[in-house]
């Protein structure tokens, strides 16, 4: 059974999702969903022990060896994001039946939730596989889910987000297939181990640079790396609370991990960061990305859309200490994409909660919000200063390393960035925060929010506290996969 | 020069085809019509990949005496999962068009957009 572990953790949301559809009961699926993902949730930290105790996990599907076979491959880097992945599924789920009894129409509840497996086993498919055409296919898979699970929300806008983020998705993910087919043309290989150790041999060529340059701009439009960010904010504003939760969450940063497989251990750090200008390439997108849509949102007058903008110059900060090519830019960026995990669920949750009482996600539902729903609105309150990066929340790790790495390399002018970009954070929080405690509610009898949307939110704010003040495991972590991965280049 | 544009000749084709979807699919305001720009840009990869595996002198990939060059099948069978993905892409699109249209009246992307501002 353990030994089965790799496939476990893809098959079983993958196989409960049609399931979900039999079981017709809008609860009982729920119930349902929510028994799977806590099951993958104990898969994936089973994984990350036995990574931990046996080193890289290699599964061979079906009988059939690597390289002919497809491989799932764990190692530190997959069991650490399958374990975000599914920790967040498994939170977002127990606060999703009230959120979803409230936002979404009854005929299509089940429906969600079949959905959202499928989004969920897509997404850990991702990050499990170790064979190139797999990705694509699960990407497709987690992709294909959420335009519809995106377009389930109310607003008809909605339907107008999910259309074009299905478009841009599309283009991306076929992107990806050309870049991957490109690398077949090449090495006859699809295994990403296999790829790596051949492709040293016609690196220099044409066809494996135009892969690479196919590659990233695939995955950065997954990702919404600006100037391919435009998806995003229509995408998360108008989604059911519940979905924007899970994929701004998770979604993102899966499409970060597919980046950094390619870019450092299919095609190897010296590829990558040496012999291609990758790094003068991204770093000034992510910095004018960080800088453009955190100044952007403050103007926004809806607080999901704000939060989307929001992500968006967060991947700006995990994409800039990727592009510094050095180990500890990287730790950054992989603690980064861990804690913004940790927020963003938060604070999406809490967002959850009001428009669950307040029936809207604009600013002026948050006047009062302090009086009428306290316990929504400190969550939201500290799930927004772990945003920004003030000490005792994950935030402060991230922004931390990601300053050392900074000064490491002696760019005191990313050092700016950076906290300017956090001051645009205090600014933007500020303004929500400050409606909450200072404004008058139009509705003072409004209640606080249930405690089944209570429970996922604070389960979500005391872990941005705990591994705010304990960092053994996640700077652990990451800073060992951040060693792996800089060495993969090297060695076969 | 020109056998060197001859002898690539696939390559060709599937350069135009794919710049032909890729052109509609900005290009054009109707919801449908962007779809079927990008029915042309996923097809052009899949002819990129078919004929990629193509071997020289190679025969088709069955068991034959007599035969001892085939082609490779694998990029063939690599494509038929990516075109069952094409399918299911353009089946949801479509689905999310007949939304639109019943929740805006109309498929124009302009006319959609000034729709959304009026609210």
């Amino acid at each position: 059974m353990l030994s089965h572990l790799p496939i476990l953790q893809v098959i079983l949301p993958f196989l409960a999702a049609p399931l979900c559809l039999i079981l017709r009961k809008a609860r009982v699926a729920w119930l349902f969903a929510l028994l799977v993902s806590v099951a993958a949730l104990a898969i994936s930290a089973l994984l990350l022990r036995q990574v931990y105790a046996t080193g890289t996990i290699s599964y061979a599907l079906g009988g059939w060896d690597a390289p002919w076979g497809i491989e799932y491959r764990i190692d530190l880097l997959n069991a650490y994001v399958l374990l975000i992945v599914s920790a967040i599924s498994a939170v977002v789920m127990l606060g999703a039946h009230t959120s979803v009894r409230h936002e979404i129409a009854e005929t299509k509840q089940t429906l969600f939730y079949a959905l959202y497996l499928l989004c969920f086993s897509g997404l850990l498919g991702i990050v499990a596989t170790g064979d190139a055409f797999n990705v694509f296919v699960f990407l497709e898979i987690s992709s294909l889910s959420t335009y519809t699970l995106i377009a389930l929300g109310r607003d008809r806008r909605a339907l107008w987000a999910a259309y074009q983020y299905l478009i841009m998705g599309t283009i991306g993910a076929t992107f990806l297939l050309i870049g991957i087919g490109f690398l077949y043309m090449m090495t006859g290989t699809l295994n990403m181990h296999d790829l790596s150790v051949r492709l040293e041999a016609v690196e220099s060529t044409r066809t494996v640079m135009a892969a690479f340059a196919f590659i990233v701009v695939g995955t950065c439009l997954k990702l919404a790396l600006f100037p391919l960010h435009l998806w995003l904010p229509n995408a998360y504003a108008y989604a059911p609370s519940m979905v924007t939760a899970f994929i701004a969450a998770t979604a993102t940063k899966v499409a970060v991990y597919v980046l950094l497989r390619f870019l450092f251990t299919v095609f190897g750090a010296r590829f990558s960061f040496e012999l291609h200008p990758l790094a003068e390439i991204l770093i000034p997108l992510a910095i004018i990305g960080l800088l453009s849509a955190s100044t952007v949102s403050i103007s926004q007058p809806k607080v999901k859309r704000m939060l989307a903008y929001s992500s968006v110059a967060q991947i700006g900060y995990i994409v800039l200490g990727i592009a510094m090519g050095t180990a500890l830019g990287l730790t950054a960026a992989l603690l980064h994409i861990f804690n913004h995990a940790l927020m963003k669920g938060a604070l999406f949750m809490a967002l959850g909660a009001v428009v669950y009482r307040m029936g809207g996600s604009d600013i002026s539902n948050f006047r009062g919000l302090a009086r009428t729903m306290p316990l929504t609105f400190w969550a939201f309150v500290i799930g927004g200063l772990s945003l920004i990066g003030v000490p005792m929340t994950v935030g402060f790790v991230s922004k931390w390393y990601l300053i050392l790495a900074a000064i490491e390399l002696g760019w005191w002018p990313v050092v700016i960035v950076i906290l300017v970009g956090s001051m645009l954070a205090v600014i933007y929080i500020g303004r929500v925060v400050e409606a909450g405690w200072f404004g008058e509610a139009e509705n003072p009898t409004r209640r606080e929010a249930p405690w089944s949307l209570l429970v996922p939110v604070w389960l979500l704010i005391a872990a941005n506290i705990y591994f705010g003040l304990d960092t053994r495991l996640t700077v652990g972590v990451a800073e060992s996969a951040a060693a792996y991965l800089m060495g993969a280049g090297v060695s076969p | 020069m020109s056998m060197l544009a001859l002898s690539y000749y696939n390559y060709w084709v599937v350069i135009v085809l794919m710049m032909i979807g890729f052109y509609v699919v900005i290009a054009q305001g109707n919801l449908v019509k962007k779809i079927i720009g990008l029915n042309i840009f996923q097809t052009s990869v899949f002819i990129f990949y078919i004929s990629v595996g193509k071997v020289e002198e190679g025969s088709a990939p069955i068991l034959a005496e007599g035969i001892d060059v085939y082609s490779n099948p694998l990029p063939h069978v690599l494509i038929l999962t990516a075109i069952v993905v094409g399918i299911a892409t353009t089946a949801v699109a479509l689905a999310l068009v007949i939304r639109i249209k019943q929740a805006y009246g109309t498929v124009e992307e302009q006319e959609i957009q000034i729709r959304d501002q009026q609210c």
